[in-house]
């Protein structure tokens, strides 16, 4: 069965830039576009790899880590940040929220699928 | 990098959204809410923007929007407050944000001086201090950042990373590698087994977990927090390599690389340790780290879903061409219920038989779907006006005049294709309105007007067609110089007597220049015509009214869609034709005498003490007439922008009713007098007259209808 990624974006040339470089690796990708619907959407999916972006209404990628990680059953599925932020103090910020990973936009399609390898152990 | 043309697409179809609804939170903001969350839309917009223009390596768009967020962020966390200047500020950038977004969309060159002076704008709002971290940050964004692990060796590309040092040495380094594991790694959902497999990519790897903090087995809560490794790597890529597969982990763990070579002391295997192959260490991690505590895994999923905050607005993003296949098979509908209409019609029912019952309720179904379908393509026209808040701005600083824009009914909607095509008139005729209409602040304040100038743009509907307003409360025309112009460009005959009205609407004559007041804006050689040919080629009309010293107002009527019309069914001969309603006047049946021969092939008539000529359709179409050239004449009058009011003669007048609009143009080209064709409901054809182009037809140039008075 192939991974299935879950990714959060409000933006939606982010959205589609992410699934082609998702589909084309052979992961099922999902999408949500914003924290709300992202986090709705998880507890439908239970997806194996969460993306998410950070600056979103309603709920931000943050929240989103938050809300995910509250529930210690989900502790085993990686969450990756997809932002431009590069900062190391919001590296730590979203580490300790709960962040698995981060990728930075703009993104490499190979790159994304390499850390998503990387978080879940797939080859 | 993604550069495929759908994504760009997309780009900059979602960044037009993300500007609108910026320049939407701007106007919010300028209306004195102080609502910290509208400025984390506007940084949400910004941020966006930024974020996906990256993927298309739009550098000096990544940059400004970068240290425009910068600003923004400043206010959004109260360090920096949002001045009446700020907000200037604030304004223009979004104004220069849309400038580059546009630039980078039509792939034409911006001016850098332009975009370093906004730059210099924000800069100066961040002050001394934070300039500094600004230009730092703005040297970030100018080199587009990687992906951080871009370059981690790729499983076939084992020396992709390598570094000019690692190239020297030929053989490989080797490293010991203590990895002790916080309890939190495990809660950000990262694997051991995963880094390792992923270090043991680098190289030669030898692993040893580490088993001396394992509790007894009695111990409540035996988790992997108790392990540790110790890891040999020899590996030619280098120590950066290493720290970037530990990159994630990063303060999730005790780790420590020290390169043998360093002469460090080895690392001294703790008691208890087993020594294992890489391959062995896989498994024992994996065995060690069961899944945690399954049986909480369906504690939280109801609550969680129903805690979510307010869910976002439905909408449903269709692609047009469905829309516009919806149209087709509902223009289709109607016209096929017409014909139903009319067969039935034919049959001579009474009013209460079922079956005259039942088309009229077909006939009212009808309308409601395409009522319905019309309103999917109805949009307000809000982005619209509000773009013109920036041509305020802009044709503001560019003649040092100062003016703000007041829009009235924004949320009034129109078809998408009329909002599209109107775009570039009001554009024309905003500018006009800065650049010609109001005055410079010196002349207002001596006339006891605010030295600020206002426009007024306002959109309504009015009986099935939307009215659009451009006012403003400048000067008003010198009417003595549109005149004196008109006459000396031959646009009239030095003598014509001209009402107010008719001199007003001379501006609209093709080739009256506004060269004498050229302006970097509007005096650009086009004039208004472009605007009323624009308007009229989507059956709409435009008009002036000015008073003297206290401004002009535009008056632009359109009909709310472009795909039915309501027009009047005529017959000329035998053939059937519609002129559409807006621009009939009246019909009238002339009394003998009311209309007199003028010249060989004219004819003028008298009506209310005006003479508007007669033009003769069937003559001008070229139709033999059905009926006797003795009978009493049938006209219609109709309005026309080049000529005023002329009377077109026709044999029959039938009836008014609602027709499909059926296009011509890619059929048969463009045919001069008729503007569309539509499918009647007895299955007949009828072309869609253009009145203004029928006239045109007839008359040379310079003919007017002329008040007598």
């Amino acid at each position: 069965m192939s991974i299935m990624v879950l990714a959060i974006d409000d933006s939606r040339t982010i959205r589609s830039m992410v699934r082609q470089a998702l589909a084309a690796a052979g992961f099922s990708c999902e999408l949500a576009e914003d924290g709300v619907e992202g986090v709705r959407r998880f507890e439908e999916l239970r997806p194996d790899v969460v993306i998410t972006d950070i600056n979103m209404p309603h709920m931000d990628g943050f929240g989103v880590i938050e809300a995910i990680r509250k529930d210690v059953a989900n502790r085993r599925i990686p969450i990756l940040v997809l932002t431009t932020e590069t900062a190391t103090e919001f590296k730590t910020r979203a580490r300790d929220a709960g962040a698995t990973g981060w990728i930075g936009k703009p993104f490499d399609d190979q790159a994304l699928v390499q850390v998503i390898r990387r978080v879940t152990g797939a080859s | 990098m993604a550069s495929n043309e759908s994504f760009r697409n997309l780009f900059f179809e979602e960044a037009e959204d993300l500007l609108a609804s910026l320049s939407d939170d701007l106007v919010r903001l300028n209306a004195g809410t102080s609502d910290n969350e509208i400025v984390h839309s506007i940084f949400r917009a910004v941020h966006s923007i930024k974020g996906s223009a990256g993927a298309f390596a739009l550098d000096e768009l990544v940059g400004f929007a970068h240290r425009y967020e910068t600003v923004l962020d400043e206010v959004r966390s109260d360090r920096l407050e949002l001045t009446p200047d700020l907000f200037r500020v604030v304004q223009r950038s979004a104004d220069h944000l849309a400038v580059l977004v546009e630039a980078a969309r039509t792939e034409q060159c911006t001016d850098r001086v332009v975009t370093d002076a906004a730059l210099a704008a924000l800069d100066a709002c961040l002050g001394s201090n934070a300039a500094d971290t600004a230009a730092s940050s703005t040297e970030e964004s100018d080199a587009p950042e990687q992906a951080p692990i871009l370059d981690a060796p790729l499983f076939d590309f084992p020396a992709l990373s390598l570094d000019i040092g690692d190239l020297m040495s030929a053989s490989p380094q080797s490293y010991d590698i203590c990895f002790r594991p916080h309890p939190a790694l495990y809660e950000n959902s990262h694997e051991p087994a995963f880094l390792i497999s992923h270090l043991a990519e680098l190289g030669t790897l030898e692993a040893e977990v580490d088993l001396s903090a394992l509790p007894h087995w009695s111990a409540p809560e035996i988790v992997q927090p108790a392990l540790s490794w110790n890891l040999r790597l020899a590996t030619e890529a280098g120590r950066e390599a290493i720290e970037e597969v530990f990159e994630f982990v990063d303060g999730l763990c005790d780790l420590t690389i020290d390169a043998k070579d360093d002469d460090m002391p080895e690392q001294n295997t703790q008691d208890g340790a087993a020594s294992m192959s890489m391959a062995d260490t896989t498994t024992a991690l994996l065995d060690a780290a069961p899944p945690l505590l399954q049986a909480d895994i369906d504690m939280t999923e109801a609550a969680a879903a129903s805690k979510m905050p307010d869910a976002p607005r439905p909408t449903l993003r269709v692609d047009l061409d469905r829309i516009e296949r919806l149209f087709n098979a509902v223009g289709e509908l109607i016209i096929n219920q017409s014909m139903i209409a009319q067969r039935v019609d034919d049959l001579q029912l009474t009013h209460d038989a079922d079956m005259t019952v039942h088309v009229e309720s077909y006939r009212l179904l009808a309308r409601d779907i395409q009522e319905a379908v019309m309103a999917i393509r109805a949009q307000p026209v809000k982005p619209l006006f509000q773009r013109m808040s920036r041509i305020v701005r802009e044709a503001a600083d560019g003649t040092d005049k100062q003016a703000q824009l007041v829009m009235i009914g924004e949320g009034t909607e129109v078809d998408k294709t009329v909002i599209e095509r109107l775009a570039d008139p009001l554009t024309h005729m905003i500018r006009n309105s800065v650049d010609h209409g109001l005055e410079t602040p010196e002349m207002r304040s001596a006339n006891g007007k605010d030295p600020v100038g206002t426009i007024w743009l306002s959109a309504a509907h009015r009986s099935g067609s939307v009215v659009i307003t451009i006012r403003d409360d400048g000067a008003g025309l010198d009417r003595d110089k549109v005149l004196g112009v008109a006459v000396k460009k031959g646009l009239v005959p030095a003598d014509a007597d001209l009402s107010e009205t008719e001199i007003d609407n001379l501006i609209f004559l093709p080739g009256f220049s506004t060269a004498s007041a050229t302006s970097l804006l509007s005096g650009r050689g086009v004039g208004l015509d472009v605007v009323r040919t624009a308007v009229q080629s989507l059956g709409g009309r435009v008009n002036i009214v000015s008073r003297p010293g206290k401004g002009t107002e535009f008056t632009i009527a359109l009909p709310l869609t472009l795909a039915v019309l309501d027009g009047m069914l005529i017959s000329v001969g035998n053939i059937s034709m519609l002129v559409p309603i807006s621009a009939v006047l009246e019909t009238i049946r002339p009394m003998a005498g009311e209309v007199q021969p003028v010249g060989p092939n004219e004819q003028l008539l008298s009506i209310r003490g005006r003479f508007v000529p007669v033009i003769d359709l069937a003559a001008n179409l070229g139709i033999a007439r059905a009926i006797d050239a003795d009978a009493p004449m049938l006209l219609l009058l109709v309005e026309t922008e080049a000529r005023g009011t002329c009377a077109l003669l026709v044999d029959r007048v039938h009836d008014q009713r609602q027709v499909v609009i059926k296009g011509l143009e890619s059929n048969y080209g463009h045919v001069p007098g008729v503007s569309a064709a539509t499918v009647l409901g007895d299955g007949q054809i009828a072309l869609i007259l253009d009145p203004d182009a029928i006239v045109e037809q007839t008359h040379g140039a310079g003919q007017r209808a002329v008040s007598p008075t």
